[in-house]
């Protein structure tokens, strides 16, 4: 056990509750707190698997964009303050397939890795990873930026108010 | 470093976004456990970025970095449509759209018409 390993461990477990916080808490805006300490967790772990770069854009777009994102969907439909007893249906089929889902996965990435060594990686920086991205990279990258053009366009005509409609411009 | 814990903690998170995605009733909880699996993949990418030699250094952060503003649209778009949604329904409960029945009016909006002005009979023979 090193420092990577205590750290990595402790990162984890703080990810895994939170995460498991995030799905059972019957509070809405405490699940996107919940959220919040789990996607920082996560970003520790890519901090300490030497992958700063994402590490940051993580903290930037996830806990800085995404969350806030969630948080205007949980005031724009109105979601009540306090708990709310009818966030959950009853669900043996999710608790099959998710607890499935983990072990079998689990199983698969023990099963390969065992309690197996690897030297802590050099650590990374961005004129690497923007080297990787514009020499190899360099088509999906462009792929994406249509894609985030088409999100865009797509997320303001679903919004829009339909024409006929001048009531609707909230 | 043993890249076993960082694997299994994915593993975990990924299994609790998929039982958050099956058991949540609201939308916005279902966006966030999407949330929790698209980090569980992440994070599986990098720590394979950090464990297995690859051909091409960094691929694994890469693809990182490409899901990462993948999720991002995908909530932009996600958001629109629980929006839309709760225009129209005034609920954002997944299992309760009432698609068999006449939806309700909310705030004034007609929520019968379509752009063209004709109602919407699809609304009442679709059934799930």
């Amino acid at each position: 056990m090193t420092a990577a390993d205590v750290l990595l461990l402790a990162l984890g477990a703080i990810a895994v509750g939170a995460g498991w916080r995030v799905v059972i808490t019957s509070h809405l805006v405490r699940a996107g707190l919940w959220l919040v300490v789990t996607l920082g967790a996560v970003a520790g772990a890519y901090l300490v698997l030497a992958a700063e770069l994402v590490a940051w854009v993580q903290v930037l777009l996830y806990v800085g964009a995404v969350v806030v994102l969630l948080l205007f969907a949980v005031m724009l439909t109105r979601a009540p303050i306090g708990a709310s007893s009818d966030l959950d249906r009853p669900g043996w089929t999710g608790l099959l397939v998710g607890g499935g889902a983990a072990l079998g996965l689990g199983a698969l990435l023990l099963d390969g890795y065992r309690w197996q060594k690897v030297d802590a990686p050099a650590v990374g920086s961005a004129q690497l990873l923007g080297g990787e991205v514009f020499r190899h990279w360099v088509l999906p990258f462009e792929v994406l930026s249509v894609l985030l053009l088409a999100a865009l366009i797509g997320a303001i005509v679903v919004s829009r108010p339909a024409p006929g409609d001048d009531s609707g411009s909230r | 470093m043993h890249p076993v814990i960082p694997y299994l903690t994915a593993a975990a998170l990924f299994g609790l976004g998929v039982y958050g995605v099956l058991v949540r009733r609201n939308a916005v909880l279902l966006l966030m456990s999407v949330e929790l699996m698209l980090n569980a993949v992440n994070l599986i990418l990098i720590t394979s970025d950090a464990t297995v030699r690859a051909e091409l250094p960094a691929s694994g952060q890469v693809f990182a970095l490409f899901v990462i503003v993948l999720a991002a649209a995908e909530v932009g778009v996600g958001l629109a449509l629980i929006l839309a949604l709760y225009r129209l329904r005034a609920s954002v409960a997944v299992d309760r759209i009432p698609l068999s029945e006449r939806a309700p009016v909310t705030d004034g909006i007609p929520v019968q018409r379509r752009p063209s002005g004709a109602t919407l009979p699809v609304r009442d023979e679709v059934d799930l």
